[in-house]
């Protein structure tokens, strides 16, 4: 899929054309853009025929939640993959995306140095946790009741986070770098990426039904 | 960091059990101020062995009971001599040099010395050997008290609440509780002299105790009277000096930064104006409503965090990347803990040239965790000039001043963070119940 000088090729999904453009000019030369979309119904089209690496994604859209366009992708072209971007999202949105399938959540805060970063690592097959997406996460999985007490269906391999992978995470709320992360902990930052991916994949496949209504709990808190 | 103090709770919660030995450490005995419930002697220790922790505070009761106090007085010395961990120097070298402590103490050790001469003479010999150790371990505590720094105050004044709670209130239920401990003592004192004597001899060495105690009094009376309104004098000075601190660290917070500020904004009289006007509205609030200026006026810390991150990016045109994990109501603590991290928030917006400051904020059922970081240029802490009060009190001497802790870590080029941590109080009490001292 990706072309020969190992340059991904990213699709850009967001309702304002500025900040496409934006994002455009910030990938600059080092990605390479194969298209654009400003609704989930042109992007499902586009996506399908240009078949990209990335998709950076909005995760709100006038025609539904940017989960829709993952759902629709995920089930035709699973080698897609899909990276979140926006301003500022309430959690249960961002959780929504995530567990539709798409592999990191970014903030627009984020420098064109590490967008591109993050892109590399998506489609590389790796999770990019954002710091919110970090504290989105140990949030939702702090309200664990202790091991077993969670109901029948509690699985303490896909519902709770080990005691290392929260520390990776509290360091990347913190605003550490993956790279910042392996110098702390004296990992290499192959085992802070495995540690991310395992979160990710914990938060898509985990059934805890406090993970779904969290977000919505938490507003009442 | 973070690492030697983690570990035994994840053990506890692994094993179900006790963990009685684990690995030795290395490096002289250092008291931990992370772990401590008194001087973290035991905690030092414990470490220092491998022991656990409570293993070794256990064997410290016992061996005080069975030594009949003897041992206290070794802890208290064990306190005065050994250094705390990252401090230079022990409490004991600085005690030498503090007069008026060493006088106190020396009051003390005599009032100790004849009340033992009291006891031995009734020939009560039990009580004799506990007066000792406790007079000494008294003048060992007031000569570490005196000299302890800011935060290690604050433990021990939290360890001494309860007790001081007892007997230093004014309320009524307090007098009756303090009249019917007093009965007690006095009881007991009496059953202590009359098993020694039979009641008719009773009266012959009562009335040279009598006579002794007078010879004290008149010999010694005035030096501990004098020693007392000294204590007094002193306190109010220390309580001036407090208030003047905790003043300064505010006019720092809010006429300075904005004076700071104006300068920079010379070229834009406008914006200068808003500045000034806006600064203006916040002194006379503070001045004649007795609103603190910089203070949030939110309910939970999750909401604090939030107005920190809008003033600043308001303010400073920078991004604060701002994640909360949890949430909970404000108290007098966790104000100040956020009116600190807005400092050091402010602090890295206006220095450290980074265009993104990250604030992390996380709820713990034990205490709460603030980081605030950047990936600027960085300083050197040791080479801030005295005079910037930044650091030093606001963020610094505002979580010693109420039990919390603040570290920072800063590398030249790489950027700086500092971690703020405040324990959390259960229940609800105002700054007037905790520091009688200060109106």
């Amino acid at each position: 899929m990706s072309t020969p000088h190992g340059s991904p090729r990213v699709f850009l999904v967001d309702d304002h054309g500025l900040f496409r453009s934006g994002v455009r000019f910030e990938l600059g030369g080092q990605v390479e853009v194969v298209g654009e979309a400003d609704d989930v119904e042109p992007a499902i089209a586009g996506i399908a025929e240009s078949l990209p690496d990335v998709v950076l994604l909005d995760v709100h859209l006038p025609g539904g939640g940017g989960q829709a366009v993952v759902t629709a992708i995920k089930a035709a072209h699973p080698q897609v993959r899909f990276l979140a971007l926006s301003a500022s999202d309430a959690p249960e949105d961002v959780i929504a995306v995530i567990r539709a399938g798409a592999r990191g959540y970014v903030t627009k805060t984020i420098s064109g140095a590490e967008l591109v970063d993050a892109v590399r690592r998506v489609a590389a097959g790796d999770a990019v946790f954002s710091p919110r997406l970090a504290g989105f996460v140990l949030d939702a999985f702090s309200a664990i009741p202790a091991a077993g007490g969670g109901g029948p269906s509690f699985d303490p391999e896909l519902d709770q986070l080990t005691p290392r992978e929260r520390e990776v995470l509290r360091l990347i709320a913190r605003g550490y770098t993956y790279r910042e992360i392996a110098r702390e902990l004296f990992i290499s930052v192959k085992t802070v990426e495995s540690h991310v991916s395992s979160v990710l994949r914990k938060l898509q496949l985990s059934t805890r039904h406090q993970l779904t209504r969290w977000a919505a709990e938490r507003r009442l808190t | 960091m973070e690492e030697p103090t983690g570990w035994p709770r994840y053990r506890y919660r692994r094993h179900g059990l006790l963990r009685w030995r684990g690995p030795r450490g290395r490096g002289p005995l250092r008291r931990r101020q992370s772990d401590r419930l008194a001087g973290g002697v035991a905690a030092g220790l414990a470490s220092r062995l491998g022991f656990d922790v409570n293993v070794m505070r256990i064997a410290f009761v016992v061996a005080t009971v069975f030594t009949g106090g003897t041992f206290a007085v070794g802890y208290v010395l064990a306190w005065l001599l050994v250094p705390a961990d990252g401090a230079d120097g022990n409490l004991a070298g600085r005690a030498l040099t503090d007069a008026r402590g060493l006088a106190v103490a020396a009051g003390i050790g005599s009032l100790s010395f004849f009340a033992w001469i009291i006891v031995s003479v009734l020939n009560a010999g039990w009580l004799s050997n506990l007066v000792w150790p406790l007079g000494l371990c008294v003048a060992g505590i007031v000569l570490i008290w005196r000299n302890a720094p800011a935060d290690e105050q604050a433990a021990m004044r939290q360890l001494a609440e309860p007790v001081l709670s007892v007997t230093g209130g004014e309320g009524r239920s307090r007098i009756v509780l303090r009249v019917l401990l007093a009965a007690v003592l006095l009881l007991g004192g009496l059953a202590v002299l009359l098993s020694g004597h039979s009641a008719s001899a009773l009266l012959r060495p009562l009335g040279g105790v009598a006579l002794v105690i007078a010879a004290i009094v008149v010999g010694f009376g005035p030096w501990w009277l004098r020693i007392a309104r000294d204590l007094v004098v002193e306190r109010q000075a220390r309580a001036r000096a407090e208030e003047r601190a905790d003043m300064a660290a505010r006019l720092h917070d809010s006429v300075l930064q904005t004076l700071a500020l104006i300068q920079r904004r010379a070229d834009d009289p406008q914006r200068v104006v808003q500045l000034a006007r806006a600064q203006e509205r916040e002194l006379r609030s503070w001045l004649f409503e007795g609103r603190a200026p910089g203070s949030l006026d939110v309910m939970t810390l999750a909401d604090g965090v939030g107005v920190i991150q809008q003033e600043v990016e308001a303010q400073y045109g920078i991004a604060v990347e701002a994640v909360t994990v949890g949430d909970c109501e404000l108290d007098d603590d966790l104000g100040a803990l956020l009116a600190a991290a807005r400092e050091a928030t402010v602090n890295a917006a206006k220095w450290s040239g980074a265009d993104v400051v990250s604030l992390f904020a996380e709820v713990e059922p034990a205490a709460v965790s603030l980081f605030v970081r950047d990936r600027g240029r960085g300083f050197d802490p040791e080479t801030v000039p005295g005079d910037r009060k930044g650091l030093a009190e606001s963020v610094h001497g505002r979580m010693a001043r109420r039990g919390g802790s603040a570290t920072v870590r800063s590398v030249r080029g790489e950027g700086t963070e500092v971690s703020l941590t405040m324990p959390r109080t259960t229940g609800p009490r105002t700054a007037g119940e905790r520091q009688p001292s200060r109106t």
